[in-house]
């Protein structure tokens, strides 16, 4: 159980994508904006990726992570915030479905 | 998101302050909501459960889809008095999800084999206070009976504006506590938040008994923050 009542801020996602804009690198911030059966990280929760496909922070236990990264990338390079939803009905289940059962919505924004 | 909107949040989040991030998931406009801003209609019913809940969910308000992110500090709860109800409260509230710290500058109630896993400070208040103050995500139970321990405490948890605040002892004892708060220069209204004697009237009697009065009234006080006003919640 975390115990600490402040923010852990060489892990917090938030912290971190702030620090990288700070340093002048591109980011996006993709949150959990829905989920639906289980689902292995609550509503709310982040992964930020830099330019260069560093990440931090989830958005699922591992499972979609790769092809959210994927479109951050193509987030920052044009600036339209996306839409994804992963779930074993998905059509790409097999690459990078919820084998957990559940579904999730992401939503994947540019920082700036 | 908006980089000034990102930098505002942690500032927020650093300071233990509560937020909500409210992004317009149509154009992807967000906004920074702090607790107490007024926002009115099915939107405004929807940030205030996410303050109240601490609950981030998707909502639609006048046509339009939003994101509610909730930052809410961690609620933490402050025992002054490393007592035989502390004993009992520390384990449980722990439990319930609300960090404890222990404070008494008795060493020979605190002491870590009374105490163990428990954040524990056999110092005077004003120390431990000034080092790490207290906040509206904090309570305090104020459990010593002891004026010289337990006043400077309980009149700084009124100005920090403590979702909760519960003193040990009788009605008689409270009397003459208020008068020593006035004296301290606390007002009747903030006094009036003080809930003595203290813990949820379940007809406890044994020390632990006290502590799951004390920390349902602590849960309730949490729970139902932002209600005061409209007179819900006594």
């Amino acid at each position: 159980m975390d115990e600490s009542i402040y923010l852990d801020e060489a892990r917090d996602p938030l912290i971190i994508a702030e620090g990288w804009m700070k340093d002048g690198k591109d980011v996006a911030i993709a949150t959990v904006v829905e989920t639906w059966g289980s689902a292995p990280r609550p509503v709310g929760s982040h992964l930020v990726i830099d330019g260069e496909g560093n990440f931090h922070g989830s958005v699922s236990g591992g499972c979609v992570e790769g092809a959210v990264v994927t479109e951050a990338i193509d987030v920052i390079d044009n600036g339209k915030a996306k839409m994804l939803e992963f779930g074993v009905a998905d059509e790409t289940a097999w690459q990078v479905g919820l084998s957990c059962g559940g579904r999730i919505k992401v939503y994947v924004e540019r920082l700036g | 998101m908006d980089p000034y909107v990102l930098k505002t949040l942690n500032e927020e989040r650093r300071a233990r302050r509560a937020a909500v991030l409210v992004t317009d998931l149509g154009d992807g406009r967000d906004r920074i909501v702090r607790e107490g801003d007024h926002v009115a209609g099915d939107l405004g019913a929807a940030i205030a459960n996410a303050f109240r809940t601490g609950n981030s969910r998707s909502v639609d308000a006048e046509g339009r889809s939003f994101f509610l992110n909730a930052h809410l500090p961690r609620p933490r709860l402050v025992v002054i008095g490393a007592v035989h109800i502390s004993q009992a409260l520390a384990p449980m509230a722990r439990i319930a999800g609300y960090p404890v710290e222990i404070i008494d500058p008795r060493t020979a109630f605190a002491t870590p084999e009374r105490f163990p896993d428990v954040a524990l400070h056999a110092e005077w208040p004003e120390d431990v206070l000034k080092r790490a103050p207290l906040d509206s995500y904090t309570a305090l139970a104020a459990v010593t009976h002891d004026p010289k321990i337990d006043d400077f405490a309980l009149k700084a948890a009124l100005d920090a504006r403590c979702f909760y605040v519960g003193a040990l002892g009788s009605r008689k004892t409270h009397a003459k506590r208020v008068e020593r708060l006035l004296a301290l220069g606390a007002g009747a209204d903030q006094i009036a938040r003080i809930h003595a004697p203290i813990g949820l009237d379940i007809g406890a009697a044994s020390p632990a008994e006290i502590a799951v009065a004390v920390l349902a009234q602590a849960i309730h006080a949490f729970r139902s923050r932002g209600l005061e006003a409209k007179g819900a919640v006594a």
